[in-house]
């Protein structure tokens, strides 16, 4: 074992992992995570929680995964190249670790320009393939970016994100084996309705034996309405939502909408599970995090394994 | 070439408000080729200010001069005959022309009347897009020939993120995505591996990062 | 104002408007006497300054009157006097002059009726603008109160 992570002990216990994800409050009320994480216990492994996602000001990482930490659970960090420099960032992955969290994601972040401060400057010392070999050099050569030895290394599980359906769709594989060269322990993907395509990607990680060398954890994002599912269709970059999702979630009556998705989410999960490679799951419920527990139960993912 | 785009007149305005005779300053070279600062230029709006000063019953003088290169003491050093008739300079080159004539005339009021923007190329007629960003450490040998960190919006050197779609930068479908350019040129060269090398963290010493930069040639510097 | 009478630059091309304005004159159609023409080879050689030194020098309104669309004899000279009108008309709005002061119209050679109509149009349009502000300082005149 590398690190104490839950996400790792799960993994080589050769169970499914499943995460799921809590976005930090746009205001400093402790309690909002707190209620959002409460929501999760029992049903997950980790729980991510998001780095000023889609480059709107939020309460930090840090401190909501520090909340979440003294609640008895297992935060994930969230960290983006967007918003810190390398001594930012190395910095905070010590004083997440001095807090008993071990695992983290490395990321790019949105770009600036979505969010709500598109006058601000972006960052990008690093990039996420970078930032991956900076957490692993503090991990396991207990150096910093710089050279300089650390007094305590912090032993953090590196997890990072990949889309299978950005473009060039022939890079996809190379890009993830880049991230897998660079030393991370698992990959969290964009959320999931191309099944063929995914399966597609699948197919050439595992020629390639990548998923030997990475976990695997599907993104799972269940629809609420037939209108979230055309704006994820139309509007989110990278996105790839098949007009039969649209239509099937078209197809039934509004109250039976939010049903419905569940259903679509149950189906692509038991689906994917029997994927080469899936080595489990991100459930990523936006703004409807209640509906996470029952999802994973739905899907037959319960009981989470203790340690 | 740098290039530039005049300020918005209101602001041009405003910087010369308090005079009556100024110095109009174009540059030959690239402020010239983007239509921005050259001799045309400098007439064009040396009329029109004249125009905005009459309009407010005032008058105002333009000593109109478009020089070699303006970031060059030797060109600069012409002003000379003209700059002790007039209160103020305008300039129209980019920022480094503007800075030589503050450096030269020491007590000389001189505004920018063109928004410097960036080191780019001429993609068509009237169109301009941005190439490098003089970071110090060239690396187009190693992407084809495309600038990652100029031209894409995240500056990724191992791009692309997730958001590239169809060739284009999550930022905007108008947006070149330099990763898809990257690719596309690495598989005419037949260089594909090459993309599968981790580009290491960057250091930034040679670009802006490390300080006000300076170059000096020990052959030729006097 | 009642008395006010503009003076109108026109930029007119020579393979059409200038020809139309000869054409007018031969039906012995009156145009005001406001438009004094300025025969150009093309309106692609009317530069963005040429327009703005006739306000300086105390135009009240200018039109640059070139050949219609696909017919102009160098390819695409009216098209490229139809930018510099565009570009013209912001800068005057800049400045605080109404952009309305300046046109690009089109016509070809046989349209002295066309001429005629657009001269009086656009003189009565400036007449209603008044005076172009830069030339009553100019002149040293005060604005009408
Ligand atoms: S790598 Fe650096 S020097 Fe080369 S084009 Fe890009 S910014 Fe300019
Ligand atoms: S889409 Fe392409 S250009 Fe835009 S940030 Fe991503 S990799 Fe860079």
């Amino acid at each position: 074992m590398k690190t104490d992570s839950v996400v790792e002990k799960v993994l080589k216990s050769g169970q499914l992992v499943v995460t799921s994800e809590c976005g930090p409050p746009r205001g400093a009320n402790p309690d909002k995570v707190r209620e959002k994480a409460e929501m999760l216990r029992g049903y997950v492994d980790g729980v991510n929680v998001t780095d000023n996602q889609t480059a709107m000001v939020r309460m930090s990482s840090l401190s909501a995964c520090i909340i979440i930490k003294q609640m008895g659970m297992d935060p994930i960090l969230q960290m983006v190249c967007r918003d810190r420099n390398r001594l930012a960032m190395q910095s905070e992955v010590l004083g997440a670790y001095a807090h008993g969290i071990n695992t983290m994601l490395c990321l790019s972040g949105d770009h600036i320009h979505f969010g709500d401060h598109p006058m601000a400057t972006n960052v990008y010392d690093l990039d996420s393939v970078q930032a991956i070999q900076m957490v692993k050099k503090m991990r396991d050569e207990g150096k910093f970016q710089g050279g300089a030895d650390i007094d305590t290394p912090p032993k953090m599980f590196i997890g990072a994100a990949a889309n299978p359906f950005a473009d060039p769709f022939e890079l996809r594989v190379a890009r993830l084996a880049k991230k897998v060269k660079a030393g991370v322990d698992f990959i969290q993907t964009q959320c999931i309705y191309n099944m063929e395509k995914f399966e597609t990607w699948m197919k050439g990680v595992c020629e390639r034996g990548l998923h030997k060398q990475v976990a695997i954890l599907p993104g799972i994002t269940p629809m609420k309405t037939v209108g979230m599912a055309k704006y994820m269709k139309n509007r989110v970059p990278g996105m790839d939502v098949p007009d039969e999702i649209v239509k099937r979630m078209g197809g039934v009556p509004k109250e039976q909408q939010a049903e419905e998705g569940m259903k679509i989410a149950v189906e692509q999960i038991q689906r994917l599970r029997e994927v080469e490679g899936v080595a489990g799951f991100h459930i990523m419920a936006i703004e409807w995090e209640q509906k996470v527990p029952e999802l994973v139960e739905r899907a037959g993912l319960l009981p989470r394994p203790k340690f | 070439m740098i290039t530039a785009e005049r300020k918005p007149m209101e602001e041009i305005l405003e910087c010369i408000n308090p005079y009556n005779r100024i110095l109009l300053v174009g540059c030959n070279e690239c402020v010239t080729v983007c239509a921005a600062g050259g001799r045309k230029e400098v007439g064009l709006l040396s009329t029109a200010l004249q125009m905005a000063f009459m309009k407010e019953g005032r008058t105002l003088e333009v000593k109109e001069i478009t020089l070699e290169r303006q970031c060059d003491p030797e060109y600069v050093e012409e002003l000379i005959t003209y700059i002790d008739q007039v209160e103020a300079v305008l300039s129209m080159a980019c920022g480094c022309g503007v800075q030589e004539i503050a450096r030269r005339y020491a007590t000389k009021p001189v505004f920018p009347a063109v928004n410097t923007k960036f080191m780019g190329a001429s993609e068509r007629q009237g169109v301009w897009s941005e190439r490098c960003r003089g970071c110090g450490d060239c690396l187009l040998g190693l992407t084809g020939g495309i600038c990652p960190i100029a031209r894409c919006s995240k500056r990724l050197m191992n791009g692309p993120c997730g958001g590239s779609t169809k060739g284009k930068c999550e930022i905007s479908p108008d947006v070149d995505c330099a990763w898809n350019l990257i690719w596309e040129r690495l598989k005419a060269l037949g260089l594909e591996k090459k993309y599968e090398e981790i580009m290491v963290a960057k250091d930034w010493r040679p670009s802006w990062h490390g300080g006000p930069r300076r170059i000096i040639r020990e052959d030729m510097a006097e | 104002m009642g008395n006010f009478e503009p003076v109108i630059v026109a930029f007119c091309c020579h393979y059409c408007a200038y020809t139309a304005a000869d054409m007018a004159g031969s039906m012995r159609l009156s145009y005001p006497s406001n438009v004094k023409i300025v025969r150009v080879p093309c309106t692609g050689k009317v530069d963005t300054k040429h327009i703005l030194q006739a306000f300086h020098k105390g135009a009240d309104g200018v039109y640059v009157a070139g050949c219609l669309e696909g017919d102009c004899h160098f390819k695409n000279g009216n098209i490229k006097a139809a930018r510099r009108v565009a570009r013209v008309k912001k800068l005057l709005s800049e400045i605080g002059i109404e952009e309305e002061r300046v046109e690009m119209i089109t016509m070809s050679a046989g349209m002295g009726e066309r001429f005629a109509q657009t001269a009086t149009d656009i003189t009565e349009k400036i007449r209603n603008l008044g005076p172009n502000p830069v030339k009553n300082i100019r002149d040293g005149q005060k604005q009408p109160a």
